[in-house]
């Protein structure tokens, strides 16, 4: 009975983290749905980019409030989960401090953990109140109702439970060591410094050992299993962020925000066209790599290339891209945010559909455009790339608004009639309005 | 000017043998839309009088193709660019400077990509390298002191970071330059890029356009600066909007350098 707790503690381990590794693999399948792109190229741009990014928070701070709290947060959350190695080792073989032999430098590191706890804590009180109380406009749109503002909240509600109860066990520690109690005290004094929990200590003061020692065991437990549970809330939370925010900057797009892509397939048909020796009745070679593909542009989520699904498993709907947005700005339907959302709720559904339907998916009546996102937000888009730029964590809701208007103009004809008419303008007379090219140059005279 | 402004084309330079220092790609706005004209003819006045051996492509010259990719019309786009690509590689074409930043921005992106390379410029940056040079002088003249703010455009600033250029001319110009809060590569759209320019708006509580004048107001400028000619109309619909176009100008950065010399 001894090592009961060794071994429970073992067992919540394993569990804990083999479903989160479970649900990272259909993550990891889910995003391979999507078609393929190369993102390798310029590997040292691109680690600079996620060393600057992610790592360094570079665009967070654009916004000075909410940059700085969540910087605090970030390091908060980095620099604890230093201590969280000790509590596992602590875990299974059940000492006490493990790594308390680092001495001097052990009370520094300990009180590193209790500062950031503090500040942690409340940095996500501000957050709190500016999600809830501020009427800040990107926090209340209509695409956060429901689901998205409780995992919000959620995720705020949880840091605080741990930081308290990481604060708690440390308080109870401390007084436990400070009595001398079996297990808890150590020949060399008081190991860790605790600049913030020695003031929760002495509310242990008057407590018998016994009870103390519950309320330490309870807080490290529960602390511990929280941030097991925790781990196991993020792929189900857009707070997944903390874990794809490294990938996605690394592979997001070097190229200049106004370039956008030429479709291959496309420029092999007009190369064709254009070419006087070619033979119109030849028959692609089976095989080969100029394949005309089975759709122009993206209808579905599984059209999108894996790096825009990655994007939407990415999004921690932060709404800067929305804030951003001139058209969201003036009162459209759109908002980029939304299409992040919309998208990775089409990749989890078709995700779910496979796995209910062992390993295929079945036809669900159901597609990323009209049913997820509409005509109307895509037409909506001036292309200005604001979004792109707000996004902290290199997202790009442009490209996917982009590949859905390719399938709506070359699949279905289905642009606005004023396009169209530009469009046959264009092809016409090579200008989007209805003049003659000859008159081009008409200008020239009148100087 | 005393004496008419020759511009030769191409055709003109390669029928003597001779090649231009630089070709200026036009547009579609620059040579048809009555407002955007006024803007070519203006830039062509400072061309000559910095004595810049430039020729355009006239009629040869066709929609690069932008409305059409950002409509999503990519079959479209693709043959507008590979037909102006034979035309500019036939003429072997090395630089082009435009004054349109959405002519800008797909030649200088996305033509390599189908097999035309070449330097291209905006017409600030050009104008800018041309006082650098020395060979083209410009003094405050009738806006000096004048409080402008200018308005960048998406495919100019945010898509190619190009911000200094316009901004340089402006205090060449010995303006008093005033940003407006979103400016740079944070700049707020005019509402007429992604082929919005040839659509009606989606429904919404406002246009674009007038947000954004609304912002450039608020700067309480006597002009509006702009570098491109799509934003151009857009303001000035948004200034009219407002009533407000018996005070409040808005101009190309072209136009003011032109102006400012008279020309």
């Amino acid at each position: 009975m001894e090592y009961l707790p060794n071994i429970l503690f073992t067992l919540a381990l394993a569990a804990g983290v083999g479903f989160f590794v479970f649900n990272c693999r259909k993550l990891i399948r889910n995003i391979k749905l999507g078609r393929d792109e190369n993102r390798s190229d310029n590997k040292p741009q691109r680690f600079k980019n996620m060393a600057k990014i992610a790592l360094g928070q570079y665009k967070m701070v654009r916004r000075p409030v909410s940059g700085i709290i969540h910087v605090l947060v970030y390091l908060g959350f980095v620099i604890i989960n230093i201590e969280v190695l000790e509590i596992i080792i602590d875990g299974i073989f059940g000492t006490h401090r493990i790594f308390s032999f680092l001495g001097s430098f052990y009370d520094f590191l300990i009180a590193v953990f209790e500062v950031f706890a503090l500040l942690v804590l409340v940095g996500v009180i501000i957050f709190w109140i500016r999600r809830n109380l501020l009427h800040i406009r990107r926090f209340i749109n209509k695409e956060l109702k429901g689901w998205p503002k409780l995992d919000a909240n959620l995720i705020l509600y949880f840091e605080v439970v741990l930081m308290l109860l990481f604060l708690t066990m440390n308080a109870a520690d401390l007084s436990l060591q400070l009595r001398g109690a079996d297990h808890y005290a150590q020949a060399s004094g008081v190991v860790g410094a605790f600049p913030v929990s020695q003031f929760i200590a002495p509310l242990f003061e008057n407590m018998d050992t016994a009870s103390v020692i519950m309320i330490e065991r309870a807080a490290w437990w529960i602390h511990i299993l929280g941030i097991l549970v925790f781990l196991n809330y993020l792929y189900y939370s857009k707070h997944l962020h903390i874990l794809l925010a490294f990938p996605n900057t690394y592979f997001a797009r070097l190229k200049p925000q106004g370039e956008f892509d030429n479709l291959e397939a496309v420029t092999n048909e007009v190369k064709l066209m254009m070419d006087p020796d070619a033979d119109p009745y030849a028959m692609p070679e089976e095989g080969s790599a100029d394949d005309v593909p089975a759709k122009f542009g993206a209808s579905e989520a599984t059209d999108l290339s894996w790096a825009q699904l990655l994007n939407a498993y990415t999004c921690t709907e932060c709404g800067r891209c929305t804030s951003e947005c001139p058209a969201h700005q003036t009162g459209k339907k759109l908002s980029p945010r939304r299409i992040m959302m919309a998208t990775r709720d089409r990749i989890e559904d078709i995700g779910k559909n496979i796995d209910a339907n062992k390993g295929e998916f079945k036809e669900d009546g159901k597609q990323l455009l009209d049913d997820y996102i509409t005509r109307e937000e895509l037409w909506a888009c001036t292309t200005c790339n604001a979004c792109v730029e707000a996004c902290p964590v290199g997202i790009n809701p442009l490209s996917i608004i982009m590949d859905m208007r390719q399938y709506l103009v070359m699949e279905q004809s289905a642009a606005p009639s004023d396009l169209n008419n530009a469009m046959t303008n264009i092809e016409n007379n090579a200008a989007p309005w209805p003049f003659n090219q000859m008159d081009r140059a008409n200008w020239i005279n009148e100087i | 000017m005393a004496e008419a402004i020759k511009v030769p084309t191409m055709a003109e330079f390669m029928a003597q043998g001779k090649t231009p220092e630089v070709l200026f790609w036009v547009g579609c706005a620059g040579s048809f839309d009555d407002r955007a004209k006024k803007i070519t003819k203006a830039f062509v006045k400072l061309l000559a009088k910095a004595g810049v051996e430039f020729a355009v492509l006239g009629t040869e010259e066709s929609c690069t193709g932008d409305p059409a990719k950002r409509a999503g019309n990519e079959f479209l786009f693709q043959m507008q660019a590979v037909t102006n690509i034979e035309v500019l590689n036939g003429y072997e074409v090395k630089k082009i400077v435009t004054a349109c930043p959405h002519c800008f921005n797909t030649i200088a992106n996305e033509y390599p990509g189908l097999g035309g390379t070449y330097e291209v410029l905006h017409h600030t940056q050009f104008l800018k390298s041309l006082i650098s040079e020395g060979r083209l002088t410009v003094e405050g003249g009738k806006y000096k002191g004048k409080r402008i703010t200018f308005h960048d455009p998406c495919y100019l600033a945010r898509a190619n970071r190009i911000y200094e250029a316009p901004r340089d001319l402006l205090a060449k110009l010995e303006v008093e330059l005033v940003e407006m809060k979103r400016c740079k590569t944070k700049g707020f759209c005019c509402g007429a890029g992604g082929a919005q320019m040839f659509k009606e708006p989606e429904p919404g509580n406002k246009d674009v356009n007038i947000e954004r004048t609304e912002q450039a107001l608020e700067t309480k400028p006597e002009i509006i600066a702009a570098g491109c000619p799509f934003c151009n109309t857009m303001m000035t619909d948004g200034v009219k909007n407002k009533e407000r176009e018996s005070e409040i100008e808005v101009l190309d950065i072209a136009e003011m350098i032109a102006a400012a010399d008279d020309l």
